[in-house]
């Protein structure tokens, strides 16, 4: 159990996603303009980067593995996920439309990035049973919606502020990424994986 | 001249990292020496000319509406065998760029040009255009690895340029100064254009 519960906070915290292992910076510094849009977009990745690692880790060990494919793994993990994804979107539009007002366009956003991608290779690249490779994509998502959460609230304030005109909009806000990321240094090898 | 113009437009004037800001994760994430970024960058010059081929052969055969998939299959294939002559010939490299070798296949930047130019053009042209975009890419890797693995390592491609006196900060290796390095590139890029743009207007005036 307590293994778990390690997995999942190094997942989330130590090696967090965006700030050191530097995936999905599209979307940290797409979205995180406003502090709502980037709730849903959270929450959105952490409900498909769970149920994609569940899925590819199924067809990764009963279908690639006994047929000798492991080297497409590359070719399907692309496919598989972006049909899920759009089918995952039909289902919600058709059962749940208000859902679907708030972030559906969310879902199609992601389905081909790498965050939703980077989970399912690092699991089969550390050989993660089911159990485990859950857990590894939930502490993933959980810690890219945290950097994206604090990340937005950091710039819904830094619009009142008085940058130099040179660094306005993309420049400061890498910066601003680079003073997070540092504070998030502070984790970084407290759990040995 | 045509096909030169296609090849240059890549390097500065549409530059994918700092004028288009796509695949911005592979330019934090492999630069911190020069020798990853300048193998990064060849790798992904290598996908985006096969795949501008690939999908300027077929642009005819491929329905509109199935063209995202299309694309994102080709791209795939092409990393793939690219994954596995890198793993075959250069295994420490491969072992250094780990994951985002295979993250290559969502870059933003090779399903743009696919979309914007290898699908409108004939073969040649395509070709052009996606070694002159990888060759913008590997510029902008290039530069920001040179800066990093300077500043933090006092090195340049492994040969140390300063001497002892010289105490690296570290953190310019680490995740945290590769987000303050590009800022400020991005930063001096706008100053750059700004007075560019000022020069050009004051002499239009005269």
């Amino acid at each position: 159990m307590t293994e778990y519960f390690l997995l999942f906070l190094s997942a989330a915290i130590v090696n967090n996603f965006v700030l050191s292992r530097y995936l999905g910076l599209c979307i940290f510094f797409g979205v995180s303009k406003n502090f709502h849009a980037s709730t849903s977009m959270g929450l959105a990745i952490i409900s498909i980067i769970t149920m994609s690692s569940m899925l590819t880790w199924v067809i990764e060990h009963f279908i690639l593995i006994p047929l000798g494919l492991y080297f497409l793994r590359m070719i399907v993990f692309v496919v598989v996920i972006a049909v899920f994804v759009q089918l995952l979107e039909m289902v919600i539009k058709k059962f749940m439309p208000t859902l679907y007002n708030i972030w559906g366009i969310y879902l199609l956003l992601v389905a081909t990035n790498c965050v939703i991608l980077g989970v399912p290779i690092i699991n089969s690249e550390e050989h993660f049973n089911f159990i485990k490779s859950t857990v590894n994509a939930l502490g993933s998502g959980t810690g890219f919606a945290i950097a994206l959460i604090l990340f937005a609230s950091l710039r819904e304030k830094l619009q009142f502020s008085d940058v130099p005109k040179s660094l306005e909009g993309l420049g400061i806000a890498f910066i601003l990424a680079g003073m997070l990321a540092l504070a998030f240094q502070g984790f970084s090898g407290m759990i040995p994986l | 001249m045509n096909l030169w113009k296609e090849f240059t437009k890549g390097l500065i004037a549409e530059n994918p990292i700092f004028r288009l800001a796509l695949s911005l994760c592979p330019a934090l994430a492999v630069t911190s020496n020069v020798y990853n970024a300048l193998g990064m960058g060849l790798t992904v010059m290598f996908v985006i000319t096969c795949n501008n081929i690939s999908v300027s052969i077929f642009r005819k055969v491929i329905h509109p509406k199935v063209r995202v998939p299309v694309y994102i299959i080709s791209i795939a294939t092409i990393v793939t065998v690219a994954m596995l002559v890198l793993e075959a010939f250069l295994p420490i490299l491969f072992k250094e760029l780990g994951i985002y070798l295979s993250l290559v296949v969502v870059f933003a930047i090779i399903l743009a040009r696919a979309e914007v130019f290898a699908a409108k053009n004939k073969v040649i042209p395509a070709m052009v255009d996606g070694l002159g975009m990888g060759a913008g890419f590997t510029i902008g890797m290039v530069s920001i690895g040179g800066i990093r693995e300077i500043i933090g390592n006092g090195s340049f491609f492994g040969y140390q340029l300063l001497g002892s006196w010289y105490h690296p900060p570290l953190i310019v290796i680490l995740a945290p100064g590769g987000f303050i390095v590009i800022g400020f590139i991005i930063g001096a890029l706008n100053l750059y254009e700004k007075r560019k743009m000022e020069r050009t207007t004051a002499g239009g005036k005269i």
